[in-house]
């Protein structure tokens, strides 16, 4: 069938999982990748891209991407994205559409963690922890790993808890030296485990939804979301159900897919700037080198395809990025205007 | 006697510019950069707030040119600011510098000692009035300066192309820090002023509709809200997400109350500033907590988009305007978001908050407006 071989391609990188979704016309999911971004998130594009081929296809037509992510620039310049959004937003437009009732959002990712209050299907407010990784998924990982646990089994042991041990929550440092404390004591692996989803969500309660309305529907998602022993702290916490959607581990990369159906539907006729599927096998790569024209001694980076420059940035003044401005490195007064344009 | 001075913003124009009307030698330090940052990082307490770390770094690369001398503003109240001066000196000290600090308290202790320091820099052979007189167009300075910088913070947002506009914006500095003449101080404010309506009418004549700009009002500590380098380019960002910021206090308002003690306004004065506060904030919270709280309040009031605090992490007094911030936000229904700067020159993180902001104030209207436009259609068709 035709329309089931045409897609909206979602696209999220993060600093620790790449995901993308394939988007139906009919706002299904196709295909849905949580890839670890492992530090390497050019490569991981790649790889997602072929994938994603793999699973599609030979007549399958991509007709929007969207990119989101705190690599949104990267991936933007690597696929030749046609929308790149911040992942707050990405976040917001997702739930909304999944349940456009949504009111709080509760997102836990790999480095960041951020809650953003929605009314009327518009975000109101927003935050985003600042100088703190306490309340985040590599903290649970790092703890996991030292504890022999595999982070699969984490929520599960977590729920068996008879009575969970209270951890200091404000600091990673500190609650890592009050486990192994507690640990030492004899307490049971469980009990230590709830102590700490109990912590982490205090933490998180403390210092990202500080001053926020927290009210329902509340949906919670991230990759952490996954884990049900903090689902079942932030209901106890909070005293409301915890909603966690279907697809709670790539709402961003949903959001970004919806967003470039959004943006390709406003103005028919416009095609995509999509760098076509076999992306996968051609060669990126990333230079980067300290400019030495002023004091700010930017870092700029490179990013070539095949040896040709598709886009530079990270210099303050626009010496490099604009010479080497390539189709898709949209500035954010450009995009505006498209948008007021449309 | 070689004098140098810690950086923020624009201010080293106007220093620079007093101590030349004087005859005095004047090393104007590199300006802040990561390597500053590094070479105060190395001689900070680590709990010490961003300011002190430039400062410090500001002296090491300011040494290096030859000066011996620093000049910085003191303070009194609950702001480490206050003691910034003393504590640099013995952290030079032992590091190894011999610098000799001269630090002009505001004029609430005593006017002879402060006449003393004044004295001291300016030498022997500066006669009180010529020093009147180099203090006045240095003023004068700093006022055409703001106005220069908040000609740019309207034109970013209009303007199609930033780079062009910051060009603009960096040999207008230029070219108040090399004149000597109020002439040539009032020359470049009306020829940035001119440059910007040219580019504008250019649009025009192309019949480019230009959409009212968001409005911003930037509040927060003096030091992060005026030094580019520390907010990490907010306002330009701002600008080029297509947005007008405005600010709490601009250097000439805060000379003006800080040194001159209201005699003189400033561009902007932050005289009211504690009068709109009261209601959430009634007393003195140290630094300029108090001005961030009446300016949020104000900016309130004349209807702008949002409010952005900045401050550097750590800093007592901006901590507690932070709590009280909230209240501003309920009462008058203006989304506040709070950014706090340190040590990261990372701009990614920055950059998210920002353009998620923008998305909250923008999307509302956005859908506002396509609604109007999708009703427009309609009554025509219908």
């Amino acid at each position: 069938m035709l329309v089931d071989d045409k897609y909206f391609l979602g696209v999220d990188v993060g600093s620790v999982s790449t995901n993308m979704v394939l988007l139906r016309p009919d706002n299904t999911v196709k295909e849905a990748l949580y890839l670890r971004t492992q530090g390497r998130p050019m490569q991981i594009i790649q790889e997602g891209i072929k994938l994603l081929r793999s699973k599609i296809g030979k007549s399958a037509e991509i007709m929007g991407v969207g990119a989101t992510g705190s690599a949104r620039q990267l991936a933007a310049t690597l696929l030749g994205a046609d929308v790149v959004k911040n992942e707050i937003t990405a976040h917001a437009v997702a739930a909304s559409r999944v349940n456009p009732q949504v009111q709080t959002i509760l997102e836990i990712g790999g480095q960041d963690s951020k809650i953003i209050i929605l009314r009327d299907g518009v975000v109101s407010d927003f935050a985003m922890n600042t100088v703190c990784a306490a309340g985040t998924g590599s903290f649970l990982d790092q703890q996991a790993s030292r504890l022999g646990i595999k982070i699969e089994e984490f929520g599960p042991l977590a729920l068996e808890a008879k009575n969970p041990v209270r951890i200091a929550g404000r600091c990673s440092v500190f609650a890592e030296s009050d486990m192994i404390h507690k640990q030492q004591l004899g307490h049971s692996l469980p009990d230590i485990l709830a102590g700490l989803c109990q912590a982490m969500v205090r933490n998180y309660l403390n210092n990202v939804g500080k001053n926020k309305d927290i009210k329902g529907p509340i949906f919670f998602q991230g990759g952490v979301a996954a884990n049900p022993g903090i689902c079942k702290a932030f209901e106890e916490e909070l005293g409301q159900p915890i909603i966690v959607p279907e697809n709670y581990d790539v709402m961003g990369a949903l959001g970004a897919a919806y967003l470039a159906q959004e943006k390709v539907g406003s103005r028919p006729g416009t095609r995509t700037r999509f760098r076509g599927l076999d992306l996968g096998e051609t060669r990126f790569l990333a230079k980067s080198f300290d400019c030495t024209g002023c004091a700010n001694r930017c870092e700029v980076v490179e990013i070539t395809q095949d040896g040709r420059s598709l886009a530079r940035w990270g210099d303050r003044c626009g010496k490099w990025s604009v010479a080497g401005v390539a189709d898709t490195a949209i500035s954010g007064l450009e995009q505006k205007e498209e948008q007021r344009g449309a | 006697m070689k004098v140098t001075f810690p950086h923020m913003g624009n201010a080293w124009i106007v220093i620079q510019t007093l101590f030349e009307s004087l005859n005095v030698d004047v090393v104007v330090p590199p300006f802040n950069s990561k390597r500053t940052l590094n070479l105060g990082t190395k001689l900070s307490p680590e709990s010490a707030c961003l300011p002190l770390k430039l400062n410090l770094g500001n002296y090491l690369e300011a040494a290096n040119a030859g000066a011996d001398t620093i000049v910085i503003t003191g303070g009194i109240g609950p702001c480490r600011f206050g003691y910034y001066g003393e504590v640099e000196r013995q952290i030079l000290r032992d590091a190894g510098y011999n610098y000799d600090v001269v630090t002009l308290e505001p004029p609430d202790g005593s006017m002879a000692g402060l006449a003393k320091r004044i004295r001291f820099l300016a030498g022997r052979k500066n006669s009180w009035v010529k020093i009147l007189k180099a203090m006045r167009f240095a003023y004068l300075k700093s006022v055409a300066l703001d106005r220069v910088e908040d000609l740019i913070h309207a034109a970013r947002p209009r303007l199609p192309h930033p780079l062009h506009t910051e060009k603009l914006y960096e040999s207008a500095k230029q070219r108040l820090a090399q004149t000597m003449t109020e002439k040539g101080v009032q020359d470049t404010v009306r020829w940035v002023q001119e440059t910007i309506r040219e580019r504008q009418e250019g649009l025009n004549s192309m019949a480019e509709g230009i959409n009212k700009p968001l409005r911003i009002g930037i509040v927060g500590e003096i030091y992060t809200i005026l030094d580019p380098f520390s907010s990490v380019g907010i306002e330009e960002e701002l600008g080029r997400l297509g947005v007008e910021v405005d600010r709490s206090i601009y250097l000439s308002g805060w000379v003006g109350s800080h040194i001159f003690r209201g005699i003189a306004p400033g561009y902007r004065s932050i005289r009211s500033y504690p009068r709109h506060a009261k209601p959430f904030l009634p007393h003195f919270v140290g630094g300029h907590g108090l001005e961030t709280v009446g300016a949020a309040v104000k900016f309130a009031r004349e209807g702008y988009d949002g409010i952005i605090q900045v401050f550097p992490l750590s800093c007592m007094p901006e901590i507690v305007a932070a709590s009280v911030l909230p209240k501003v936000q309920e009462t008058y229904k203006i989304p506040i978001m709070t950014l706090i700067v340190d040590e990261h020159t990372g701009h990614a993180g920055i950059q998210t908050r920002l353009e998620a902001y923008v998305d909250l104030l923008e999307r509302p209207r956005l859908l506002r407006e396509s609604i109007q436009t999708r009703e427009g259609v309609l009554g025509v068709g219908g």
